[in-house]
């Protein structure tokens, strides 16, 4: 019961930094941190009390393993949040080119 | 950066020469052996493109562009998905479902087994490696000082 | 059989178009529309032999449960017919827009994905599944908001990528807690068991997915994203953006999700209502305060999407009449306004309205598609908008909601008023512009031609003969609850 509160207090902790920093770079880390904390709760999910890895070998049975579905949506969900990454990262770099600061109060050319 | 010389020391290219092999060989293991062991097409792919990359850190973008020259990996990774496509269709065409496994299903453990998951797992390893390789050289590419020209 | 073609007919074009291409892009242009013909071809194919059938196809020939299964049934045939329609005219009219932001082959590559990922979650009927298509449209729309490569618009498509992201996390918890809860991705699957958990279980996943989905369809209090995305992107992509893509990610999955899944609960039914009213009226209030006719387009689709939320807590089947067809109808209209604004911005070089005037003479069918449009978004009859609000309307005071019919009545004068300040100041102002600076030609015109003549021709689809076959199914489809998941498993 601590694992799924612990991870949602990483989920948290993402959603904090994403509303209240203000360097564009350390809300792209902190999106980031949520997304692991999303992954870690699958993974959480997926978890059968007393059970093994979830890979047949040679001589073994598929007696009590965890759920290896979770799994494959997490290694999924990983590479998708590489892909967003990537692309707020690339965003990041024209932003500075443009603005030349990184810092969100002034990146202020739309409002209203 | 606009270096005298690119790249790092003589340590780091030393050490990379030597290691890089084995990096590609890891990756290569990993992408392989993807219906028997965890990792598969993403996993191996990543380390295959943190091979290239490594190559581009010790031995700066000039080199490694000659080396490895985009157009060519360009072409390589657009035809991997193209590919992808062309099995999943073949699937629906020879076994009544698209991605259905047509290919033999082999012995338990053994490598040549469980059909169509080992093709799919190279051309997504191929795909996945470039592509992060291929988003690192675009990214280095930009000079931060320079566009703003609105 | 023919399901798994809309999204490989796509794919295979954003595929082939980077060896194809060279320096022009003509060809390019011409492989993405053929793609997209054969797209308008196929759905309109789809949904004339469909009949209010239900079509399941297992992916890689494996069964339910294991499997992961695409279901074509009436109302994801209807929106695949609305997305390739609205996608051919938004390519037409992009073959010469795009050749001042930088003619690339890569514009058509990002487009045949974003349409592969909205197809790809029209079709699915797998809850991860939807997840991974739905990231994929999601890309492809942030590459092409900044495509332009002005400092605006990178601002905007950095703030669209921050939320959507926030987004995505909060739909991966929602599928976490429904996986935990019923061991089962597939929406068929899920709708039968879920009714046999907590009733805790089904309010954490409603709020969740509410929560994750409203900020993909711009409910109010997350809307924060739509008016600087769709005011910076190109003309074209907003079009897509507010025509459809708002559409297939935000309100279909909601509606699919909370009727066809949860079985419409009664407390998330009554949060449509309250997100619908505060969006209507709110957004509406804020459009006419602008001066960017964009900005101002931008609100007023937030209004709209307001007006078919309302209409889908209602909870009737005349409201969820009203609901579909609206979405319909502000697909059309609304991608042909920002067609014109698009092709105004091109002949004037400016999108500020206190900056425009009379252009009726020198922009013949600019102008009078514009009138249309404003028209019909308005709800002035004989023109759908007309029709689509009046059914709406009538269902709420049916329903014995009074208060919101008062609502949907008061948002639908404010828009009419923000829409005479469109048509006074944009298109018929006070001084007569003598020269055009850019040129607005023959692919442009079509597409809003073709665009306004649907006005006209949609609201046909509220006559009784042609109701039963078009919009009828759809909402039998909808109304079924979770009956939903006795048809897929039974095939």
């Amino acid at each position: 019961m601590t694992l799924y509160v612990l991870c949602f207090a990483l989920f948290l902790v993402g959603l904090y930094g994403i509303l209240t920093k203000r360097d564009l770079v350390k809300i792209i880390l902190s999106s980031g941190i949520m997304g692991y904390a999303c992954n870690l709760m699958l993974v959480l999910f997926g978890y059968r009390s007393g059970g093994v890895y979830p890979i047949l070998e040679k001589g073994k049975d598929a007696a009590a393993m965890v759920d290896p579905l979770p799994q494959a949506l997490v290694l999924t969900s990983i590479v998708i949040e590489l892909g967003v990454t990537s692309l707020l990262a690339a965003l990041a770099i024209r932003l500075y080119q443009k603005y030349r600061t990184y810092d969100i109060t002034k990146i202020r050319s739309l409002a209203g | 950066m606009n270096d005298a010389k690119p790249g790092m020391t003589i340590i780091i290219k030393t050490v990379n020469r030597l290691i890089v092999g084995m990096i590609f060989l890891y990756g290569i293991y990993i992408i392989l052996h993807g219906h028997l062991t965890p990792g598969g097409g993403f996993g191996g792919g990543v380390v295959l493109a943190l091979g290239f990359m490594s190559v581009l850190l010790a031995y700066g973008r000039d080199f490694t562009l000659k080396w490895l020259r985009p157009e060519v990996l360009k072409n390589i990774e657009h035809s991997a998905p193209l590919l992808f496509l062309a099995l999943g269709l073949a699937g629906m065409a020879l076994g009544g479902a698209f991605l259905a496994n047509f290919l033999a299903k082999g012995r338990l453990f053994h490598l040549l087994s469980s059909g169509l998951i080992l093709p799919l797992n190279i051309l997504i390893g191929i795909k996945v490696g470039l592509s992060l390789f291929l988003v690192v050289l675009a990214l280095a590419e930009f000079d931060l000082n320079q566009g703003a020209d609105e | 059989m023919i399901t798994p073609y809309f999204v490989i007919i796509p794919l295979f074009a954003a595929l082939l178009i980077p060896f194809v291409s060279r320096r022009n892009d003509v060809r390019a242009a011409y492989l993405s529309l053929a793609a997209v013909l054969s797209l308008v071809v196929l759905s309109g194919y789809a949904f004339v032999r469909l009949n209010g059938d239900t079509l399941v196809y297992k992916l890689s020939a494996w069964k339910l449960p294991i499997g992961i299964n695409l279901v074509l049934d009436a109302f994801s045939s209807l929106m695949l017919a609305m997305v390739s329609l609205i996608a051919l005219t938004s390519l037409v009219y992009s073959v010469n827009y795009i050749r001042h932001l930088g003619a690339d082959w890569r514009y058509y590559s990002l487009f045949m994905i974003l349409v592969a990922g909205m197809n790809g979650v029209l079709v699915t009927g797998d809850l991860f599944n939807l997840f991974v298509f739905m990231e994929i449209a999601l890309m492809a729309a942030v590459a092409l908001v900044a495509y332009g490569g002005r400092a605006h618009e990178f601002e905007a498509a950095f703030k669209y990528a921050v939320m959507a992201s926030v987004s995505a996390s909060l739909i991966l918890v929602g599928i976490a807690v429904v996986y935990g809860a019923t061991s089962s991705l597939g929406l068929a699957t899920i709708a039968q068991s879920l009714g046999r958990t907590s009733p805790l279980i089904v309010l954490w996943v409603g709020g969740l997915f509410m929560a994750g989905f409203g900020v993909k369809a711009a409910a109010m209090p997350f809307h924060a994203w739509l008016p600087d995305a769709h005011s910076s992107a190109p003309a074209p992509i907003s079009a897509m953006l507010s025509g459809v893509l708002i559409k297939t990610l935000g309100v279909y999955v909601l509606i699919r999700l909370f009727y066809n899944v949860l079985g419409a609960p009664h407390l998330f039914l009554q949060i449509f209502l309250g997100l619908g009213a505060v969006s209507i009226i709110l957004s509406n209030v804020l459009a006419i305060g602008q001066w960017d006719l964009k900005r101002l387009l931008a609100y007023s689709s937030i209004g709209q999407v307001g007006y078919i939320l309302l209409a889908a807590g209602l909870g009737t089947p005349l409201g969820m009449v009203g609901a579909v067809f609206h979405m319909v109808n502000h697909a059309v209209f609304k991608s042909l306004l920002f067609y014109n604004a698009g092709a105004l911005e091109t002949a004037l070089g400016t999108r500020d309205l206190r900056q425009m005037g009379n252009v009726t003479r020198l922009l013949p069918v600019t102008s009078r598609t514009s009138m249309v449009a404003s028209l019909a978004i308005s709800g002035i009859p004989p023109f759908n908008g007309f029709f689509s609000k009046l059914i709406i309307i009538i269902a709420a005071v049916q329903a014995g909601q009074p208060v919101f019919a008062i609502v949907a009545v008061v948002g639908s004068l404010i828009s009419m008023a923000a829409f005479l300040k469109v048509q006074r100041y944009g298109l018929r102002g006070g001084r007569t512009v003598e020269k055009l600076v850019g040129h607005v030609d023959g692919w442009m015109k079509t597409a809003m031609i073709i665009l306004a003549a649907l006005c006209l021709a949609t609201s046909l689809l509220v006559v009784p003969g042609i109701r039963e076959v078009t919009l009828d199914p759809v909402v039998k489809v909808i109304m079924d609850k979770t009956g939903y998941a006795q048809v897929v498993l039974g095939k």
